[in-house]
């Protein structure tokens, strides 16, 4: 199997990300702003959570990159920075902050369990990765990421931003809002409102499997 | 009397803030340059910090430490014309002992007779899942998985690494980790003049 | 040094309660076997009798397919060993085992957890609903016949990844395409979920009519689980009346990563670098406990060297762990940044000497059983001398200028009860919270282990448990540390750093231990039981945070929901080790 194959993501990347379009100067003065404002969300979840904030503070001090304003309010935030395992029963919160986040807005799956599930994956309370719900712009490998590759993810990030064009952008275009993802339900397991259908027809397969 | 204390602790913000002018202004008497040089990383990072304490990644770095582990990579010896000798003989320790079992190796079998041998033909890391947690290089007999000291790997995708991706050649283990290698490549000498005297001594008393 | 197994020859319970209990005759365990009616009785006359008030452990055992057993560790806080009791019930549902949560309060929280992934049911718990698993969630995962969706085998290593290791997402052999599992003939659009309606239930019974008789209004506030002074994804539900809290329910588990499920299927050495992943800002803490309790299980010794390295690390990162609580206690109170940006320097120039020596800065996995990884080269030796000889004194003596004498600190943080002795020793509280309070029990002197008996140091205490003291006690903490440390690094001895070989694979005979150690936090413990098995029959917790945070609806009844942050912040908990 090619590299390239084995580490696809399993949702679709939209084409204005893909990959790079032509740039305009109006778009580099757009995105020139917007990359040196990012404002994370104050969010954390486990011991990624620590090194993103021994990346706040004075060694490696993020607000050199205009990211030391921690909005604890989703409104005002352009950037989650999942940092940390993503448990079955934390999602639906996460998801619901993600969708009270205006546009544009950024994902970084920050450490081995926001990309994948990392070391716990196997778990029974482990959601296998944060882009199982939310589309991901910068996976960050690592466990925990130290602050310097935490940096490093996000100055992808911001490399990232530099080839977006206002005319592609999704936020602009009309229509209503199709970014919203529905919260995830606790029921006997995780139910993921999105695929009601495949796991009625997966339980009932379990079911004349049994019997047969 | 009341405000002693608020005073007293605002005349430790008021040192703090100060100190890193009069750190600047004492490395310019000095003639050194204290912002991005290595020298100014390291005392930065001593017991002598003082004021700004700010390592400026990506123009400045931390001293690496020879110990620190991020993600595991396997080396391979340059062989004559370039060819890539991979070190590891898929002997399965690692993936045995890796706490979340995120290595996966196929091990090779000779078309002829079905025998293994020693290369992996498959060799798979998946990152998002790997602890960094060293156990791999520590317990491969062969020195063939060794912890990286790069970080910036973040990428647009998932990470699960295969052979290509992460081979890297023993100069650059050499690199990272000096004393390590030193260390390998000593152990190996001693053992294969071990194996080579006895093969001699065999063959002597063969002779006999 | 080795601590004897928690001793039986003080106490002879079976004399006590002829016929009622028996002592344990299993090889390798100790302690007792109560009948189970008269479980109350017996616990009572321990706690009242023999005096051992503190009831540290509440822990299940599977032991499939015959019999549950439930294990409680019983200490006593004027320190020596302790006591170890059991109910043994057969495993046929419903499995019910009378609750002890009136003679020891503090087995609250942990019997519903053995509620929750155990399925054992404490006849007589007032609130005995899941704690770190949803209410809805089906089945009870610990059990030994439960599994999970990405269930692969029963013990590590997997045979799919050698020799013929090719590579499959684990996605793809679920039936249900992801990390999940439902009963058959599920259907999702039926599903009702309890959307923490029976949390709502039980608050209710804190409305109570008003002495005239008129209901008046209380309202439930949730902070959290996504809350920015919470530390982590903490979530209390609490009823207030006016700006009173009347009632409250510590909602946990948002960070529940199976700990104890995982570490069944591995193997004893793998466990190593998970107990990293408890409480993160203490890896080496929770290496040494975990190492302590499997010494314990194999008995073997401790190289020497090691030793004295295990207890640098340990009071290194006790250090940085009380660091970072004032700092980030301060910013709870709304000092925002400047004390906590200032420990975090120091913590960093710590965390250097970690990376140094373990190769990583937070998850060290630098413990193995019976020394330690590699040995502490000598320009790290020399780093941590400057530490804790030149730098961190001072800059301990500096923090003191910057926030002790405080007026508005110390008006915010003087006569604001956290908790007194005797109700935080009913409460299980351990570690600083329980010193605060005025009760020296320290796992240091009180039950010695390591080499600490070689050093010399005090106990810190302070008689109030306020939150002055409490904030105060992190501060002596940090000064009885650097004592030890510099007595340490001074009289550490050369020698080898593993009394073993280098392996991979290590026998453990078959029996139980509870290797406890004094975390920053308080007692961390591990409970492992094995068969003889490359991995561990039952491997559980004991983290500090979780059973603290029991006594935390008793602390805050009462008081104004503005001190709700700073008190919850006095517990220093760590969502990691609480949730495990
Ligand atoms: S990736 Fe590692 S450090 Fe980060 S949250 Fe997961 S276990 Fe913790
Ligand atoms: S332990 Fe070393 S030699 Fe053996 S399979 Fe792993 S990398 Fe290869
Ligand atoms: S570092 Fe640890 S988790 Fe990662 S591959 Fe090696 S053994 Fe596995």
């Amino acid at each position: 199997m090619d590299n390239e194959k084995l580490s696809l993501p399993q949702y679709d990347i939209p084409d204005d990300v893909q990959n790079a379009v032509a740039i305009t100067t109006l778009d580099r003065l757009y995105n020139w702003g917007r990359r040196s404002s990012v404002w994370p969300l104050m969010f954390g979840l486990a011991c990624c959570a620590i090194e993103m904030i021994a990346a706040q503070a004075a060694r490696y001090d993020m607000a050199r990159f205009g990211m030391e304003v921690m909005r604890p309010t989703p409104r005002q935030a352009d950037l989650m920075l999942v940092s940390g395992t993503v448990t079955k029963k934390m999602v639906p919160s996460i998801v619901r902050l993600w969708n009270q986040m205006p546009e544009p807005k950024y994902c970084v799956a920050m450490g081995a369990c926001a990309s994948g599930g990392g070391p716990f994956k196997e778990g029974y309370n482990v959601v296998a990765g944060i882009d199982k719900l939310i589309p991901v712009d910068v996976y960050i490998p690592g466990c925990p990421p130290t602050p310097q590759a935490l940096i490093a993810g996000l100055i992808k990030l911001q490399q990232k931003i530099d080839k977006q064009s206002l005319r592609k952008v999704h936020w602009y275009r009309k229509g209503p809002d199709v970014m919203e993802i529905p919260v995830p339900i606790l029921g006997p397991d995780l139910i993921d409102p999105r695929r009601n259908a495949e796991i009625k027809s997966a339980a009932a397969a379990l079911a004349t499997k049994e019997s047969a | 009397m009341y405000g002693k204390g608020i005073l007293k602790g605002l005349s430790v913000t008021w040192k703090r803030f100060w100190s890193t002018y009069l750190e600047d202004i004492s490395w310019v008497m000095s003639g050194k340059k204290r912002y991005f040089t290595e020298e100014g990383v390291k005392h930065r990072s001593s017991k002598h910090a003082r004021g700004i304490f700010t390592v400026q990644y990506p123009e400045e770095q931390l001293i690496t430490p020879e110990e620190f582990r991020y993600v595991p990579f396997l080396v391979y010896d340059e062989g004559v014309d370039g060819k890539k000798e991979v070190r590891c003989t898929s002997c399965g320790i690692c993936a045995k002992v890796c706490p979340p079992q995120c290595i996966w190796i196929v091990r090779s079998n000779d078309p002829n007779t079905g025998r293994p041998i020693p290369e992996p033909t498959e060799f798979y890391i998946d990152m998002d899942i790997c602890m960094n947690c060293g156990f791999c290089a520590e317990y491969c007999p062969f020195d063939a998985i060794i912890m990286d000291h790069d970080f910036d790997i973040a990428s647009y995708s998932r990470n699960v690494y295969n052979m290509e991706k992460l081979l890297k050649p023993a100069s650059y283990y050499r690199q990272i980790r000096p004393e390590n290698y030193a260390r390998n490549e000593a152990e190996r000498k001693a053992k294969e003049t071990a194996k080579a005297a006895k093969a001699a001594g065999a063959a002597a008393q063969a002779g006999t | 040094m080795m601590t004897a197994p928690a001793s039986t020859l003080t106490v002879d319970l079976t004399q006590r309660f002829p016929g009622i209990v028996s002592a344990d005759a299993r090889p390798g365990y100790s302690g007792f076997i109560v009948e189970k009616d008269s479980l109350i009785e017996v616990a009572t006359a321990i706690r009242d009798e023999f005096g051992f008030d503190l009831l540290t452990a509440v822990t299940g055992v599977d032991y499939f397919p015959d019999k549950m057993e439930v294990v409680y560790h019983a200490y006593k806080t004027t320190g020596g060993p302790g006591l170890v009791f059991r109910v043994q019930v057969p495993r046929v549902d419903p499995i019910e085992v009378p609750s002890l949560i009136n003679v020891y309060p503090g087995a609250d929280l942990q019997e519903r957890e053995a509620w929750d992934l155990m399925g054992i049911k404490f006849t007589g718990h007032p609130d005995l609903r899941r704690i770190l698993m949803w209410e809805g969630f089906e089945g009870h995962p610990l059990r030994k016949d439960w599994k999970e969706p990405f269930y692969e085998e029963d013990a590590k290593p997997f045979k799919s990844r050698w020799p013929d290791g090719r590579f499959t997402m684990a996605e793809d052999k679920n039936p249900f395409k992801d990390n999940l599992k439902f009963p058959q003939d599920f259907d999702p659009e039926k599903w009702t979920p309890d959307n923490d309606e029976s949390l709502y239930q039980t608050l209710k019974r804190y409305t109570v009519k008003d002495e005239d008789g008129l209901e008046t209004d209380r309202i439930v506030v949730n902070m959290g689980p996504q809350h920015p002074s919470t530390h982590g994804v903490f979530r209390a539900a609490i009823m207030l009346d006016g700006e009173t809290i009347v009632g409250l329910k510590p909602v946990v588990g948002y960070l529940h990563r199976n700990h104890d499920k995982i570490g069944e299927r591995n193997t004893f050495l793998q466990n190593m670098p998970y107990t990293d992943r408890l409480d993160y800002f203490n890896s080496m803490s929770n290496n040494l406990g975990y190492a302590i309790a499997v010494e314990k299980l194999m008995n073997i010794p401790v190289a020497e060297r090691a030793d004295y390295i295990r207890v640098i690390m340990a009071e290194l990162s006790r250090i940085q762990n009380h660091l970072v609580f004032v700092g980030m206690l301060l910013n709870d109170l709304g000092a925002m940044y400047t004390p906590a940006l200032y420990a975090f320097e120091e913590r960093e120039l710590i965390l250097d000497i970690f990376e140094a020596v373990a190769g990583s800065r937070m998850m060290c996995n630098y413990l193995r059983f019976g020394g330690v990884v590699r040995d502490v080269p000598p320009y790290v030796l020399q780093k941590i001398k400057d530490l804790v000889f030149d730098r961190l004194p001072a800059k301990t003596d500096e923090f003191e200028r910057l926030l002790s004498e405080n007026e508005v600190l110390v008006s915010r943080l003087k006569g604001v009860k956290v908790l007194d002795a005797e109700t935080a020793v009913r409460y299980s509280v351990t570690g600083p919270v329980l010193r605060a309070a005025g009760v020296p029990y320290d796992l240091r002197r009180a039950d010695p282990y390591s080499v600490y008996d070689r050093f010399d140091f005090d106990v810190a205490v302070r008689p109030n448990g306020d939150m002055y003291d409490n904030y105060a006690i992190r501060i002596d903490e940090i000064r009885q540390s650097l004592r030890i440390l510099q007595q340490a690094v001074k009289q550490i001895p050369d020698g080898p750093i593993n009394s073993q070989k280098p392996q991979y694979q290590v026998r453990v005979p078959a029996g139980e231990s509870y290797g406890r150690i004094e975390s920053p936090k308080g007692e961390l413990a591990f409970y492992v039981v094995s068969n003889g098995k490359p991995n561990p029959w039952r491997y559980h917790v004991r983290p500090a945070s979780f059973v603290n945070i029991t006594a935390l609806e008793k602390m805050c009844i009462g008081t104004k929901i503005a001190d709700f942050v700073a008190l919850l912040g006095m517990l220093d908990i760590v969502m990691g080790e609480l949730d495990r």
